[in-house]
Order: structure tokens, then C-alpha cells, then sequence
């Protein structure tokens, strides 16, 4: 639970009282430890760098684990993100570790919305924490914390200067997030080149206003070994999960034909400094840092911009009341004008669609007209053919009944001939 | 009298201890990370920051509840009420009065408030005593909240809240009264409740135990909660320590800041003409197990409680109400409507805002 800074001075009569004898409350901080030890920590880490420059190796060395990430292709078409989460026990200490990687940042060819996705991921978690703590029945203390503690920032070992996709990208992400730069597999610069480069890469840094993380010098126990460190930024890594015999030890190294780069060297690569650095002297203020400064800005300006304030322009405190109501109207109002619109431009289509509907019902009128003409003009015509050929057919039938006639006629003439001849024949 | 050890209660695994075995072990270890250094880490922070605690003292006048403070803490910290002239001598109402002081030990800081209930159960007339001091719990739990749902909040909100409340009960030696009873409990329901028998040194040890046992009956009988609760208790480790304290519950506790030579040492004690009581002699009194429980075992374990089970209590009732007055605008509209049913679902509340307050 939040303690209070203790005022140093006595205010509202809050007066230093010197104690006679042992009370036993300086068991406190033991207590505190305890409970948090019972409790498990939460520490997550984002790793941002091109594909290939050894974000995977670096988490595995620097945890001694092997974390089974696989490598990625160049050929993403967008930047992701890939979290995923680890429980550690060292001692009686358990972490609960997530390590969130990008992957396929500063493949594509447009890189201009490269750092959005990262900038998506921190907000996400900032959210889902800022839900959890505006819920009415929550459990703050149980809450998995997934939001980003630390953003190691792998910079390429070209030796001359920051790119200009690391400028943007960590422009964007100085007040959301704590950013450690890191110079990646430092074992491709000579001494001499990584020292301007360091100098290059902090000055731009500076002259673009990048803000980045810088190790606390309020406690006197670790000001001075934090105020080196802060120097030595950015850290010179080398990571490597291979270990190789040197001397009579063997020591984690990438083994080269011509030399052995050890990473636990403090003269070959600052690795040791950054473990250092990042676990076993600043995690908690990582955390805090995290909470008290990253996450209450975001809370601000989300809050904001959901319109609340705490005191309206005149400065007084704005009753909810007042708040509610005032955007309650508002967005009545807006609710009015967007369905006068809609019905307004639903008129307008049935009004269209009608017109559009009588006039296909006229042509269709007119075409049925014409084609009814036309049917008549032919049954005519076809009237008139059939008369004639009634006609015709009538006179044929009485040429025909005239000419049967005849022949019955001839016939029967023909016959009363014969008839004739052969009665004369016998006379 | 021989002295009889103390039963530890719980035991603190000493920081430095840990930090001393880290480097024997892990000096030549290259296969050590580190992440246990996170605990001194704490550490440190915490000791930056100090503590803070705020305990509340009711029971009658005269129980020595004063005095008892004095002695936990080994100044004066409560001032004894001056004796008031014959018009003053019964206050009309309870007033609540906090006192707050600093005080450091082997560089751990702490600001100590211990919050007075003069007039407590003083009157004729008893009936809703409890009010002004559940009202000024309350208020505590408010004030926090307001900060709490600030846009612009501190970085650390002040912490005034109470986290544990002593209850002083005469020592009778018969059971309970309906005064005890009755404000037991409607508070145990809101922050935790110590209950202690007040000038334990007038009962004898038979006294004192049917005493004690007829007062966990009752509290069994009402239902009544105190510290440490069952419900809270984390994991069967800490059920058998708190089970060991909630056989012992209520401390019959004797208070003293005076001191008396006794065997050639010096003692806080109350000097009679048949003996001398040793106020940290556990043959004599259980001052020592309260002021262990309070402050040397369970002080984080109370604050706890009071953070994340009190006030989260309060904060749900409290943000479910209709008719939520809250002085400077805030998110009550959206918890209204949360309160009506997407309550559950992830996105429920700030959704529904979202919803109604953009365009």
C-alpha cells in the first residue's frame, strides 16, 4: 500500500519525537519484503531493433535462459509485436518476466508508421491497467501488471549516427515508456570508433529531444555507481547463449578466428553493466518510474479526453452534475441533427426511387401500346389474306362443283350413246 | 519469576542476512542474473520513503489508553487528558482527536498518528456512540478516494486512513457489555479491530482466562470479526500463526511509562506495595504480544487489510450510490452506468462513457 513521504519538517503539528527505548517497528521494511516476496514481481521488457540484430540472443543471455524464440523473416509486411511471458524463480525471488519483441521493424520500405504498433502495445497495456483501476469491484493486487517497465532500443553498429527511424521511433516513445538505448553487437566496432560513436549518438539524442531513461542519483547508496553508468550510455552489448574455454573457465563468448569476444568482459562489451544496471540495481525504480510518471500521464490525458477536468475554466471545482448534464445535451443535440439528417436523406431516396419507378412504368405503358398495334395491324392483315383465301378457295370449290357436273354430265350422255348403239346394235 | 520466552509469533527473514548469503554464493557465479537484488531494491525505497500508520484508541476514560500508547511506543506520543474542571469534566459529544508524530528507529522513519476518542461511552446516555467515529473512518476512506480519482492526483496519496482500532475493555472479569458489543460490531465491519482488556493487573490468571473466553464466546455469538480475520487469511502458514493469535485474543494488557529497578535492570512497570508488575514480562501481562503483533509482526498485514479489503469496501459501496456527491467531477457517471450491468465484461465501464461523451 502507498506510503507517504515522511515530512522532514514538523507541519500541521506533526512534531519529531525522540523514542526511550527499542520499539521494533524498524521491522517494517522486512514486513514490506516479505509480503512482496509472498507476492511474486512483474517485469516486462520490450525489445525494439531491426530484424536480425540480436534482440532474442540478448534476453537470453542476459536471463541465462533459453527463451525458444525463432527467428524471424524480413519479409513481414507490418511491424507486430510478440510478447510472451515467463516465470523466473532465482532464490526465493519469482518474476513473472514478459518479453515483448518487435518483429520485422525496419523491413518494409515506407517506414513511416513503424513505430505505431509499438505505440499501439504500451497504450493497450496502459489501458487494460486503467480499466482495472476504474472497475468498481476490482483487485489491484492481483492484477497481472503487463504494462512496458523498460524499452531496450537496439541501435545499429554503423559506427556513424543514429538512423533516422530510430530518431522517430524513440521521439514517440521518451514520455510513454522508460528507454535504454543499446548499441547492438558491438563486437563489429573498434574501441576508438565506439567511443565517438557513443558521444554521436548521445548529442543527437539530445539535440532532438529524445528523453531517455536516466538512472536515479536520489539515493546516496547508488547515486555514484548510477551517475558512471549514466555515462557509459549507450550500453555496447554483445549477447551470446555459447560458451567457449578461455583460460581454464569456460565464459559465455562469440569465438572469432582471430579472438575470443567474451561477454561477461567488462573490457570487451558493456553487458555486465547493463545486467547490472537494468536488474539488480534500478528494477524497482524501472517499475515505478512506470507507474508514477508514464502510466498517471497517460491516465491524464485519457481521462481529459474524455472530457473530465477537475476545475472548470473559472477555476472552481465543476460539479458532476454540471459535467454530465453539459454532455448529456451535447450529444442529445448531435443525436437530433444526425437523425434529421438521416430522415431528410431517406426522403430524398424514396422520393427518387418513385420517380425512378414511374418512369420505367410509363415506357413499359407505352411499349405495350405499340405492341398491341402492331398485333392488331397483323391480325388485319392476317384477316384480310384469310378472306381472300376463303375466296378463293370458294370459287375454286364452285369451278370444281361446275366441272364435276359437266363430267357427270358428258357421262351420262356418253352412256345413253352406247346405250343407244347397242340397242341399235341387236335391231 | 523465571522468565519464559516469548513464543515467536512470526518470523521476519532479516534483509541483511539475505543480501550477505547472495554474495557468498553467488560471488564466482556467472550464471547468476540477479533478479533476487529486486528485494534490496525494495528495501531501500521503502526506508526512503517512511512509513506511515494512524491508530485509533477507544474506550472509556481512564482505561489507560494513553498510557497504553506511551508504552507501545516509548514516548509520548498521546497526551493524558488533563483533568478538567468540575463544568468540563463530561464532554457533551466525542470528539475525535489525532495527534500526529515522527519518529525514527535505526533509520526506518515513521509518521505515527494515533487518533483520540474522548467521551467515548462517558455519557448517561449511550446509545449511537459509535457514529461519530464511524463517520470519521469514513471520512478517512473518502478523502482517499476523492484523491484517488483525481485527473491530477499526487504521486503518493496522503494516507489517513485508520488502520487498526484498539478497543479497550474494562476489566470486568463477567463478559461483555452491550456497549462493547454493539460497537465491536458495527466497526469490525470497517476496519480492523484490536480488542485488548484495559488494567489487566486487577484479574488473576484464572480471572483472566474464563474472562477471555467468555469475551471470544460472545464475539463468536454476534458474529463479530476482529483482527486477524479468518477470511484473510492468506495460505495454511498464516492460518496457524493467526489461529495461535486468535486463541490468545483479547491482550490483557497493563500499561507504564515509568521505570523501576528490578534485578538490577531497568523495566517499565507498576510499582504496588505487594510487587512490582513488569509490563514486559509475559508472566505478568501480554504487552509484549500485542506490541509484537502491532508492530513487529503484523503491522504490514494491517495496513494491508485496511487498503485492499476496507476501503476497497467502502470505495464499491460508495460508487454504487445514486446519489454520489462527489465535489469535484469525476467518473461517477460512468460507474453509475457500470453499476447497472456491464460491470463485468473488461471494457465495460470506460466504454460506456466513451460512448455517451463522444461525439
Amino acid at each position: 500500500m502507498a506510503s507517504t513521504d515522511v515530512a522532514r519538517q514538523p507541519d500541521n503539528g506533526v512534531r519529531p519525537l525522540s523514542l526511550a527505548g527499542h520499539v521494533g517497528f524498524d521491522s517494517l521494511p522486512d514486513q514490506l519484503v516479505n509480503k512482496s516476496t509472498y507476492q511474486g514481481f512483474c517485469f516486462n521488457i520490450l525489445c525494439i531493433g531491426e530484424t536480425g540484430i540480436g534482440k532474442s540472443t540478448l534476453m537470453d543471455t542476459l536471463f541465462n535462459t533459453n527463451f525458444e524464440n525463432f527467428e524471424s523473416s524480413h519479409f513481414e509486411p507490418q511491424v507486430k509485436l510478440r510478447a510472451q511471458t515467463y516465470d523466473l524463480q532465482e532464490s526465493n525471488v519469482r518474476l513473472r518476466l514478459t518479453v515483448v519483441n518487435t518483429v520485422g521493424f525496419g523491413d518494409q520500405m515506407n517506414k513511416q508508421e513503424s513505430y505505431q504498433p509499438v505505440v499501439d502495445y504500451i497504450d493497450r497495456q496502459f489501458e487494460s491497467y486503467l480499466q482495472e483501476e476504474l472497475k468498481i469491484k476490482r483487485s489491484l493486487h492481483n492484477y497481472h501488471d503487463s504494462r512496458v517497465h523498460a524499452c531496450l532500443y537496439f541501435i545499429s553498429p554503423s559506427g556513424h549516427s543514429l538512423k533516422s527511424l530510430d530518431l522517430v521511433t524513440m521521439k514517440k516513445l521518451d514520455s510513454k515508456v522508460n528507454i535504454i538505448p543499446v548499441i547492438a553487437k558491438a563486437d563489429t566496432i573498434s574501441k576508438s570508433e565506439l567511443h565517438k560513436f557513443k558521444i554521436k549518438i548521445m548529442s543527437e539524442l539530445v539535440s532532438n529531444g529524445v528523453q531517455i531513461y536516466q538512472f536515479p542519483l536520489d539515493d546516496e547508496t547508488v547515486a555514484k555507481v548510477n551517475t558512471t553508468m549514466n555515462g557509459h550510455l549507450p550500453f555496447a552489448v554483445v549477447g551470446s547463449t555459447e560458451e567457449v574455454s578461455v583460460g581454464n573457465k569456460m565464459v559465455k563468448a562469440r569465438q572469432y578466428p582471430w579472438g575470443v569476444v567474451q561477454v561477461e568482459n567488462e573490457n570487451h562489451c558493456d553487458f555486465i553493466k547493463l545486467r547490472e544496471m537494468l536488474i539488480c540495481v534500478n528494477m524497482e525504480d524501472l517499475r515505478e518510474q512506470t507507474h508514477t510518471r508514464h502510466y498517471e500521464l497517460y491516465r491524464r490525458c485519457k481521462l481529459e479526453e474524455m472530457g473530465f477536468k477537475d476545475t472548470d475554466p473559472e477555476c472552481k471545482p465543476v460539479s458532476l452534475q454540471q459535467t454530465y448534464e453539459a454532455k448529456r445535451q451535447e450529444f442529445l443535440v448531435e443525436l437530433q441533427k444526425r437523425e434529421d439528417e438521416m430522415r431528410q436523406m431517406f426522403v430524398q431516396r424514396v422520393k427518387e426511387k418513385e420517380a425512378e419507378l414511374k418512369e420505367a412504368e410509363r415506357e413499359l405503358q407505352s411499349r405495350f401500346e405499340q405492341l398491341k398495334r402492331l398485333h392488331a395491324d397483323e391480325k388485319a392483315a392476317l384477316e384480310e389474306k384469310k378472306r381472300l383465301l376463303d375466296d378463293d378457295q370458294s370459287s375454286f370449290g364452285k369451278r370444281r362443283a361446275a366441272a364435276q357436273l359437266l363430267q357427270a354430265q358428258s357421262l351420262t350422255a356418253n352412256g345413253k350413246k352406247d346405250k343407244d348403239r347397242k340397242n341399235s346394235g341387236f335391231m | 519469576s523465571e522468565q519464559k520466552k516469548p513464543i515467536i509469533i512470526k518470523k521476519i527473514l532479516k534483509l541483511n542476512d539475505a543480501l550477505v548469503m547472495r554474495e557468498k554464493s553467488h560471488g564466482n557465479d556467472f550464471s547468476y542474473v540477479g533478479i533476487d537484488a529486486i528485494l534490496e531494491q525494495m528495501r531501500r525505497k521503502a526506508m526512503k520513503q517512511g512509513f506511515e500508520l494512524n491508530i485509533m484508541v477507544v474506550g472509556q476514560s481512564g482505561l489507560g489508553k494513553s498510557t497504553l500508547m506511551n508504552t507501545l511506543f516509548k514516548s509520548k506520543v498521546s497526551r493524558k487528558s488533563a483533568q478538567p474542571n468540575p463544568e468540563e469534566r463530561i464532554p457533551k459529544t466525542i470528539e475525535i482527536k489525532s495527534i500526529s508524530h515522527d519518529i525514527e528507529e535505526k533509520g526506518v522513519r515513521m509518521k505515527l498518528t494515533v487518533i483520540d476518542t474522548p467521551g467515548f461511552g462517558d455519557q448517561i446516555n449511550n446509545e449511537n456512540c459509535w457514529q461519530p467515529i464511524m463517520k470519521f473512518i469514513n471520512d478517512q476512506y473518502e478523502t482517499y478516494l476523492q484523491e484517488e480519482i483525481n485527473i491530477n492526483r499526487k504521486k503518493r496519496i496522503p494516507d489517513s486512513r485508520v488502520h487498526c482500532c484498539i478497543y479497550f475493555i474494562p476489566a470486568t472479569g463477567h463478559c461483555l457489555r452491550p456497549l462493547d458489543v454493539e460497537f465491536m460490531r458495527r466497526l469490525s465491519k470497517v476496519v480492523n479491530i484490536v480488542p485488548v482488556i484495559a488494567k489487566a493487573d486487577t484479574l488473576t490468571l484464572e480471572e483472566r482466562d474464563f474472562f477471555k473466553q467468555t469475551i471470544r464466546e460472545e464475539l463468536r455469538a454476534n458474529g463479530i470479526d476482529v483482527y486477524p480475520q479468518k477470511e484473510f487469511d492468506e495460505d495454511a502458514e498464516d492460518r496457524i500463526i493467526n489461529d495461535k493469535i486468535r486463541e490468545m485474543i483479547p491482550f490483557a494488557v497493563v500499561g507504564s511509562d515509568q521505570e523501576y529497578q528490578v534485578n538490577g535492570k531497568k523495566i517499565l512497570g507498576r510499582k504496588t506495595k505487594w510487587g512490582t508488575i513488569e509490563v514486559e514480562n509475559i508472566a505478568h501481562c501480554e504487552f509484549a504480544y500485542l506490541r509484537d503483533l502491532l508492530i513487529r509482526t503484523h503491522m504490514q498485514n494491517i495496513k494491508d487489510i485496511t487498503g485492499s479489503i476496507h476501503y476497497e469496501t467502502y470505495r464499491v459501496r460508495r460508487l454504487n450510490e445514486s446519489n454520489l456527491h462527489l465535489s469535484k467531477p469525476s467518473l461517477k457517471n460512468m460507474w453509475t452506468e457500470a453499476s447497472r450491468g456491464e460491470e463485468t465484461s473488461p471494457r465495460g465501464a470506460l466504454n460506456m462513457f466513451c460512448r455517451i461523451c463522444q461525439p
